[in-house]
């Protein structure tokens, strides 16, 4: 596998992938359902004259575009922070219960009739993270990987089962929400994405900060601590930053998987081990990847669409498990 | 450390080359067990929207009734239901109890092995697509899909052979991958039949009846005590390959004899019964706490746990919000996950002692 390793390859695999980042974007913003020129796209957004085309590209395709990779950005980001928390390769957002808060918050609100809104999912994610932080951290051996992991487990499976036991007594409820749980970019405006961004650029920027006392407990907590690092605020702010991406993201967009997971292994496969250069380039690499997903959604049964978490976990299943296999034997 | 008397028991029967050693509290903790399974099963048929006393339902499960009634409700329509209940949680736990010996990890589940997911795309791909198929043909269909992806992971995890961590991370993997088909058809599929696939995935036990026990009894007469055969050589794989290849163990032959069981035993419990989750993961935890770790007690005293989990979950999701009947699958996971969480709060607090 490739290796940037020199000082100069790293920045500039940097520049390449935020040259990729917007060509997506640009993907994003001319293919769709309808076939509009390109020209008439350039037109849309800096010479806007109200027509239907014109509408397309602003309220549709420039909203999703901006949230497939915001949403993209901020999963990778989210799954980097946490395998990095718990030195666990496997860990993903989803682990710490907070899709499964989102999903039975979201249900909810349905079953009693709220409607769906950004708000109810955000904050059934972060009820459901603190609660798996604070169940983590029980007993006096406070809060390790291990601990946190099977509490996010066990917490995702009771939230779960009384999702499926809302959805089994209300068909009206399963019917509305069922799009939302596969995980979709449609039909969000930029007013909820707005709502939003405050919290995915708060969270960006945490993670951006938390690259090298991130390195630096990956080397043992024991030696992280001798080197002078307070691991215990690292971890809060990492908490946080997950949070704060991971509850941004599956408000916005539901419980996609994958992203998280995935992105992190092939970021390390190119950069090595420093998260202050994995941060940034899963940041990148995690919007393009959800941008690209989001356009084969929409192209590949054209007129209807596909909700993107299922095209994410049709192309990153066999992803995965070719990352499985190249494992050397081993007990 | 104080001194106790010798913590084992060790059976040998003179006219099969077996021998058994268990822990010392096995027998009490079977027969309490096999005590509350009876009482729970009578519960269950008893309880309805038409009540048998209990009395009446024993009398009319041994013949005694006369009571065309009874005969009815408790032979026709509970008894086979309350006893599928029972034998889902045996196929269930012990699988669970092999997957967690065979991977050395206690939060493995037979789910790992793919059974779930396998048979979960097909249940789902034949009540959403195939709506008209008959009944029958839908544990058949599950079966034969739980068994394809059990295969597909083991031979996609075969690499110079098959360590438990690659089987488990190619379990994963393959599971996403038919997780997301299973949800491309819940998002686009009839919503009355998503709905009905929705019990499916949650697990029920619900209008299960005579022609549903027989091909569930015969795969776990045959597995069951093939399983307790190899809980022997489960106890040395548990040391690991290396140590286990040291003591004579041939590692592949009986790993892949031990998948077998698993997938048989939970691919027809699923097969039957849908995806009731946590019984694997839970039953084997409860036994070994009571029991120890040694497989052949665990895996007996594993099999009665389960059969008790499914049961009274079962009794409670008919009887919480009757008339309305939750799945026995909603019940377990919501009883197994405070469970999980329970165990997390003691090794916390014994970890500090």
């Amino acid at each position: 596998m490739l290796q940037i390793r020199s000082s100069l390859y790293r920045p500039l695999g940097l520049g390449i992938g935020l040259g990729l980042l917007v060509l997506s974007l640009l993907g994003s913003l001319l293919l769709g359902a309808a076939d509009i020129h390109p020209q008439r796209v350039w037109a849309a957004i800096f010479d806007f004259d109200g027509s239907t085309e014109h509408l397309i590209i602003r309220t549709v395709r420039l909203p999703r575009a901006l949230l497939a990779a915001g949403v993209g950005s901020a999963l990778a980001v989210a799954g980097t922070l946490v395998q990095g928390l718990t030195r666990n390769p496997l860990a993903d957002p989803g682990i710490l219960g907070i899709s499964a808060g989102a999903s039975l918050a979201m249900v909810m609100a349905i079953f009693w009739g709220y409607g769906g809104a950004v708000g109810f999912a955000f904050a059934g994610a972060a009820i459901a993270a603190v609660t798996v932080y604070w169940l983590g951290s029980l007993g006096r051996s406070g809060l390790t990987p291990l601990k946190l992991i099977i509490a996010g487990a066990a917490l995702s499976y009771l939230l779960g089962a009384l999702t499926t036991g809302i959805l089994l007594l209300s068909q009206r409820t399963l019917d509305e929400i069922r799009f939302w749980l596969a995980g979709s970019l449609a039909g969000q405006n930029l007013e909820s994405l707005g709502t939003m961004v405050p919290y995915l650029a708060m969270g960006l920027f945490l993670g951006l900060l938390l690259g090298r006392p991130l390195t630096l407990l990956n080397l043992g907590e024991d030696v992280a601590q001798g080197l002078g690092l307070q691991t215990i605020w690292v971890k809060g702010a990492a908490a946080v930053a997950v949070v704060l991406l991971a509850g941004t993201s599956v408000a916005l967009a539901g419980p996609i998987g994958f992203v998280g997971l995935v992105v992190p292994h092939m970021v390390r496969f190119g950069v090595g081990t420093d998260y202050r250069w994995i941060v940034p380039y899963a940041m990148i690499l995690g919007g393009i990847l959800l941008s690209v997903a989001d356009i084969a959604a929409r192209l590949l049964i054209r007129p209807q669409e596909l909700p993107v978490g299922i095209v994410m976990g049709l192309l990153g299943a066999p992803f995965f498990i070719y990352l499985a296999r190249s494992r050397r034997k081993q007990t | 450390m104080k001194l106790t008397p010798a913590p084992w028991l060790t059976l040998r029967l003179r006219q099969l080359p077996l021998s058994l050693r268990i822990d010392r509290r096995t027998p009490a903790v079977v027969l309490g067990l096999t005590i509350l399974a009876g009482v729970a099963l009578i519960v269950n048929v008893s309880q309805g929207e038409y009540r048998v006393p209990p009395l009446e339902v024993v009398k009319t499960i041994l013949g005694l009734s006369a009571d065309p009634d009874y005969t009815f409700v408790v032979n026709t329509l509970r008894l086979p239901r309350a006893l599928v209940a029972l034998l889902v949680g045996m196929g269930l736990a012990v699988a669970g109890a092999i997957m967690q010996g065979l991977t050395r990890n206690p939060l493995a589940a037979p789910e790992i092995v793919g059974i779930n997911s396998g048979a979960s795309l097909v249940a789902v791909a034949l009540i959403v697509l195939v709506p008209t198929a008959p009944i029958f043909s839908l544990p058949v269909a599950a079966f034969m899909g739980g068994l394809g992806a059990a295969i597909a992971i083991y031979l996609l995890a075969w690499n110079q052979g098959s360590a438990p961590i690659r089987l488990i991370l190619v379990g994963v993997g393959l599971t996403a991958f038919t997780g997301s088909l299973t949800s491309l058809m819940i998002t686009f599929g009839n919503i009355y039949n998503v709905s009905q696939a929705l019990v499916w995935l949650t697990g029920s036990v619900y209008g299960r009846s005579w022609e549903h026990l027989w091909p569930l009894l015969i795969p776990l007469m045959v597995f069951l005590p093939l399983s307790l055969l190899l809980a022997r050589d489960l106890d040395t794989l548990n040391l690991g390959d290396d140590l286990a290849l040291g003591l004579g163990n041939r590692v592949e032959q009986k790993r892949s004899l031990l998948l077998l069981c698993t997938v048989a035993l939970a691919g027809s419990a699923v097969a039957i019964a849908g995806n009731v989750g946590f019984v694997g993961l839970m039953a084997p935890h409860l036994a070994r706490h009571w029991v120890g770790a040694s497989h052949s007690g665990l895996m007996p005293t594993a099999a009665l746990v389960g059969a008790c989990l499914v049961e009274l979950a079962d009794v409670l999701g008919r009887l919480l919000f009757a008339p309305i009947e939750l799945p026995c699958g909603v019940i377990t996971a919501a009883i197994g996950a405070p469970y999980f969480l329970w165990l997390l709060y003691r090794d916390g607090q014994r970890a500090t002692q």
